[in-house]
């Protein structure tokens, strides 16, 4: 079936689709025989079916959250949950079907990986279609693969801490996701050593009323270091699609590990996602989180600090445009001693779209010693749109250092014409000062992202002003 | 074309009041013109509605720029046909650098691809400001802060003449340069206003003290009183505005 472009693509470049031609599709719905399916299908150890079957359970007694977005538009059983596109996965893009290939290089995939990267790996419905690594990288020890092979390929490292960070029962859609999870990103990097350049993984939905799944796992093991980023489009349907990913990440004493997203699902995406880390002793985690797209946003990407030394930091920008909901923020859990945390949200909302805040710190007793500073600004383009900080602070500690402030505010007047009096046109002042707003945040992103940031700003601002 | 400023018979209001009442003033083509006047006089108001601020709104008269008229323009507009306004009270703009700022007004003003023309390289540009920056003696970390945030007063007065200097208007409104300036600070700021002064831009001094007239020499000098020009005359009548006050302008319009 040919996929159709039902709306107008409201300045979302990425809208485009091509035509379905997969090797498998599961029947539309979601009951136990197509948990069983997906796991029959993938071959999986019979460990892993019982932890998709259980969490099946989970996911059927947990109830819909009743607080933030409005979930109402999720139907359960109108969504593909396993879409197979390919035989096998690429090792050069050339191994990639011509479609799909051409799906990413007007992405601009391969050309960044030639460019800057250290690894890419490429998500199309369910599967990674490919994945590739430099050469001196896999040399060292670094394993980056889709989640699926590193199951088949280390089993027991997998297992040893697949579902330790988010288990099934800690919420509906990880329960979900741990049901039906089908790619996503397995990476291990040995003791000491440094992945210089980042990660990339590249996720891409492609079908109609498709459910993307896909799960991934970073051991960051002593002293080492690796940033990982990932992209996310879709084309532009008229009914919904449900992306649910989880994330878990664990570093391991005195490790670094950074987590940059760029988020930029079509306006009629679901994005229900649970990313948590673990830092152990003198262990750094660092989520950049940049929201754009979607229809509703839930994610709110957390650090558990479990050993002293621990630092976490989110760094975060919502851009919540015209029916858009971006309920995003963070949670940071001080659990030893000596630990400190930085939050930045920068959260901004036109045309009627709504961003929340959502944020938890928190502060275990005997956890002295600790920091933690929390800044949310939010930026308000215009009178039909709003923003909500909802913070929650638990401190069981009183030897503790905690800074939290919030501001809202609007493009000022005075702003529009001071820029216009130097000759700046109306639309181009307003974004200067959206990109200033965001800059704290987008200044951590390597150059190549920033610059990528910076143009989707222009283009989720055009028509804005007027 | 002369870049002649001619402003004919001007009322403009103010959420909803009146503040400038038949104003008449002509500014030729280079020359350096100072308009005093006491405090509510109408000073920030003329700058603010030559420079096309939405909040003050012309009900009567005429703006003429180059033979052409302001009213409906929008400000970048007149700021690309040339007007310049430094501003009294500068506004921040967090996260925007002074070299990111000025090198997109000096697109938007001179050219770029926009208007089918060359964009300015960048080494050009960078030695540019770094010129300038000198001739004002702004440190060259300054391209790198954000626009006007956390700048002392000084600092903003200088980054105003320092944007001046970079666009090269042809008629420059100083909106009080000179308040919070402290005399150093003063005399950097009118070495660098003269530098820029010439054949080619005109320049408006607005201010309530004579003080910087020291430092940049008008040929006109004119006093605004309750919204209106009440006088004209040579630099000697900033000197007599200096020594007397500016009593008897305030009583004469008040028809006293």
């Amino acid at each position: 079936m040919p996929a159709r472009l039902d709306i107008d693509l409201d300045n979302y470049k990425y809208g485009f689709s091509v035509p379905e031609n997969y090797v498998f599709k599961a029947r539309k719905g979601l009951d136990e025989q197509i948990v069983r399916e997906i796991s029959w299908i993938k071959g999986e150890p019979e460990w892993m079916t019982r932890f998709r079957l259980h969490a099946y359970q989970s996911f059927l007694q947990k109830p819909m959250p009743t607080w933030g977005a409005d979930l109402s538009g999720v139907r359960f059983d109108d969504i593909y949950y396993y879409i197979k596109p390919t035989e096998k996965q690429g090792r050069s893009w050339d191994e990639v079907p011509e479609e799909i290939r051409n799906t990413f290089e007007r992405l601009g995939i391969p050309e960044a990986e030639r460019k800057f990267l250290a690894g890419v790996g490429a998500q199309y419905e369910s599967e990674m279609v490919y994945h590739n690594i430099q050469k001196n990288l896999a040399e060292k020890g670094v394993i980056f693969l889709d989640m699926d092979s590193g199951l088949r390929q280390y089993p027991d490292l997998v297992r040893e801490h697949f579902g330790t960070v988010i288990p099934p029962e800690d919420n509906k859609f990880a329960a979900l996701n741990s049901a039906v999870w089908s790619g996503g990103s397995f990476i291990y990097v040995p003791p000491g050593v440094h992945v210089e350049l980042p990660l990339q993984a590249y996720f891409r939905i492609n079908a109609r009323d498709m459910g993307q799944f896909e799960r991934t796992l970073i051991i960051a093991d002593e002293g080492s270091y690796v940033h990982y980023v990932e992209g996310c489009t879709a084309p532009t349907y008229s009914s919904d699609s449900l992306h649910s990913a989880v994330v878990e990440i664990i570093a391991k004493r005195g490790a670094r590990v950074r987590y940059t997203t760029i988020q930029n699902w079509s306006r009629n995406v679901y994005n229900l996602v649970t990313k948590r880390a673990v830092a152990h002793q003198d262990a750094t985690v660092e989520w950049v989180d940049c929201n754009l797209g979607s229809k509703v946003t839930m994610k709110y990407p957390s650090i558990w600090l479990m050993g002293p030394g621990a630092h976490g930091e989110i760094l975060s920008i919502a851009f919540a445009g015209k029916g858009q909901v971006q309920d995003a923020g963070g949670k940071i859990i001080h659990a030893a001693p000596h630990t400190s945390s930085v939050v930045t949200s920068k959260s901004i909302s036109k045309g009627g779209g709504r961003t929340v805040y959502r944020g938890l710190l928190k502060v275990v007793a005997g956890a002295s010693g600790s920091k933690s500073n929390v800044v949310c600004d939010a930026l308000i383009l215009d009178e039909q749109s709003a923003s909500d900080t909802v913070p929650t602070i638990e401190i069981e500690e009183s030897n503790v250092t905690i800074g939290h402030e919030a501001t809202v505010s609007k493009v000022s007047e005075e702003q529009l014409f001071y820029l216009q009096s130097r000759g700046i046109d109306e639309h181009r002042a307003a974004t200067l000062i959206v990109s200033g707003f965001i800059e704290p945040v987008v200044k951590e992103l390597p150059m190549e992202y920033a610059l990528e940031m910076n143009r989707l700003i222009d283009l989720e601002m055009e028509g804005s002003v007027g | 074309m002369t870049s002649e400023l001619i402003i004919q018979d001007l009322y403009v209001q103010v959420e909803s009041k009146l503040i400038l009442k038949g104003l008449n003033l002509r500014i030729g083509q280079g020359e350096v013109h100072a308009i005093m006047g006491p405090n509510g006089s109408g000073k920030s108001t003329l700058a603010y509605s030559l420079m096309g601020h939405p909040k003050y709104q012309v009900v009567a008269g005429d703006i003429l720029f180059k033979g052409q008229s302001l009213i409906g323009l929008s400000p970048d507009e007149r700021a690309r046909m040339g007007l310049f306004l430094a501003f009294q009270y500068p506004v921040a703009i967090p996260g925007l650098t002074m070299a990111n700022f000025l090198r997109t007004a000096m697109e938007a003003v001179k050219g770029g691809p926009h208007n089918g023309k060359a964009t300015l390289p960048v080494t050009e540009f960078r030695r540019l400001l770094n010129e300038k920056m000198e001739l004002l003696q702004m440190d060259r970390s300054f391209a790198q802060r954000y626009l006007n945030e956390g700048f002392s007063g000084g600092e903003k007065k200088r980054a105003e003449i320092l944007q001046m200097a970079m666009l090269e208007p042809e008629i420059a409104i100083l909106d009080e340069t000179d308040s919070g300036l402290d005399i150093d600070a003063l005399r950097v700021v009118a070495q660098g206003v003269n530098a820029l002064a010439g054949p080619h831009m005109g320049i408006v001094v607005i201010t309530h003290y004579q003080r910087i007239l020291n430092y940049i020499k008008p040929q006109f000098v004119h006093v605004l009183a309750h919204g209106q020009i009440v006088a004209s005359g040579g630099p000697e009548l900033a000197l007599q505005l200096e020594a007397e006050g500016y009593d008897r302008y305030v009583k004469n319009a008040n028809g006293a």
